[in-house]
């Protein structure tokens, strides 16, 4: 056992991708040498960043380590520390402060809940695929359908109006851009806080069938969340509902296009699909910024002690390519058993919607090549245009595609 | 996360329902021994003993469950 506090520097955050479908070389290299090493940040501090997913899930699971950004050592990602969005919301609380929240919640998330709302997800995707295939070729399956059905589905769960969507699809971009300044961040959030502000209030003159209406009826009015409260647990799920799901559609295809042995095996066995996704979330994380914790008392990972009040930064994309766990981590396999993946993060804070997510994306690969037998790029793989780096969600900002 | 017993026989599971985070990956894995709560998300449990033939599912379960919630022992 050594103490971390003695290592020396290993390297800077953030790595650059070299190869648009692979998490960061120089991350792949720390875990197979350093699997717990310690980081220059932006700010100037250190942290402590981990690669291995034994040692992810590790982390990520113990209560020694706070998701609270106040709490001391707080690995900020920027060059400046400003508190996020998210400060003092549940999603940067621990315990029962989280939990609080989290079981109010829940109800709209369950895998049963899930599996409900399948037909009308179903009902979104064929509505876009109809349009899709009135149009004829090319077209543009970002903005044609990853896009969309998420947005759509979030709307109707929440009981947001579709018609509305740019205000939170403009600046949920803004807000997820390393290269905002914190004043971009703070106006982006803002111009979505007070359309859901607004929306609030409507619902409480009119409440319907839809989840912002029963937090308005069950927790708003008997005063177990205060307004401003409520208003921020809309706007994260607003934006975790539909961005998220939106990438990990545009690149799932991406990467399916490119490797297609794997696209034909589940093509010909549908029931592949489930197995499918899992091994897209697994192999294309999206999640590319760490998550981010404070130590809160001395932990020992991998044979490390790393001190209280230091930053931990949990690689989930590299730790989804850790061989221990997954022989040929680098190959898309889509009959491996990826289910031990972390894309949806792991621990209490674990990712909410991921079982809407999952049939979210199984219901529009599915659909789409059922519908589209011969669907194929309409441009060369290298003109497919990638989000910048700066993005903390990798993906791609278009997927021109002909049949 | 409590590491199972190893063994072959009788299935015992118990739930810790103040640590469950309400995810539901027990669900997806056993869906015949474990269940939500449809109001708060939290873990059902439907068969403190399962039979033999659940016990890979279980077992995948308790390794997918980000809270360490779930205790299984085999005799």
């Amino acid at each position: 056992m050594t103490d971390l506090s003695d290592a020396e520097l290993i390297t800077r955050f953030p790595a650059a991708r070299t190869c648009p479908f692979h998490p960061q070389a120089e991350y792949a290299r720390l875990q197979r040498d350093r699997p717990v090493a310690r980081v220059s940040m932006p700010s100037g501090r250190d942290a402590v960043l981990i690669t291995r997913l034994e040692d992810v899930r590790a982390v990520l699971g113990d209560e020694r380590l706070s998701a609270d950004e106040r709490k001391p050592g707080y690995p900020f990602l920027y060059e400046q520390a400003f508190e996020s969005p998210l400060a003092g919301t549940f999603m940067r609380a621990d315990g029962e402060d989280h939990y609080r929240i989290r079981r109010m919640l829940s109800k709209d998330f369950t895998v049963k809940r899930a599996m409900s709302l399948r037909p009308e997800v179903e009902a979104i995707v064929r509505e876009c695929l109809d349009d899709i295939e009135r149009q004829g070729p090319p077209a543009d399956l970002v903005q044609k359908l990853a896009f969309p059905v998420p947005s759509l589905a979030i709307c109707r769960l929440l009981g947001v109006p579709y018609e509305d969507r740019d205000v939170f699809e403009t600046n949920t971009r803004a807000m997820i851009n390393m290269k905002s300044s914190p004043e971009e961040v703070q106006a982006a959030m803002g111009a979505i806080m007070a359309y859901l502000d607004d929306l609030v209030g409507r619902k409480e003159q009119a409440p319907g069938d839809d989840l912002i209406s029963r937090l308005v009826v069950e927790e708003l009015a008997p005063g177990n969340l205060g307004r401003q409260e409520l208003v921020t647990i809309c706007l994260i799920l607003l934006v975790g509902g539909h961005e998220t799901t939106a990438t990990m559609i545009g690149l799932g295809l991406y990467a399916l296009f490119e490797h297609p042995d794997q696209l034909a095996l589940v093509r010909d066995d549908p029931f592949l699909w489930p197995a499918a996704v899992e091994e897209l979330l697994r192999h294309q994380t999206i999640v590319q910024a760490p998550t981010q914790r404070a130590v809160l008392e001395d932990v020992e990972v991998a044979g490390e002690v790393i001190r209280a009040g230091e930053g931990v930064l949990a690689v989930l994309t590299t730790a989804n390519r850790d061989p221990r766990a997954f022989p040929d981590p680098d190959r898309l396999d889509v009959t491996r058993n990826a289910r031990g993946q972390v894309a949806f993060s792991f621990g209490p804070h674990q990712c909410l919607g991921h079982a809407l997510a999952r049939m979210e994306l199984e219901v529009v690969f599915r659909s789409l090549f059922e519908r589209f037998p011969t669907l194929r790029l309409a441009v060369p793989p290298a003109e497919v245009p990638l989000r910048p780096a700066s993005v903390n969600l990798f993906g791609i900002d278009g997927l021109p595609v002909t049949w | 996360m409590n590491e199972p017993a190893a063994g072959t026989g009788a299935l015992r599971v118990s739930v810790d329902l103040d640590r469950c985070c309400g995810a539901g990956s027990c669900v997806r894995s056993a869906p015949d021994v474990f269940d939500q709560d449809d109001d708060t998300g939290v873990v059902v449990l439907l068969d403190p003993a399962p039979a033999p033939e659940h016990a890979a599912s279980v077992r995948e379960a308790l390794h997918l469950c980000s809270v360490g919630a779930i205790t299984l022992d085999q005799s």
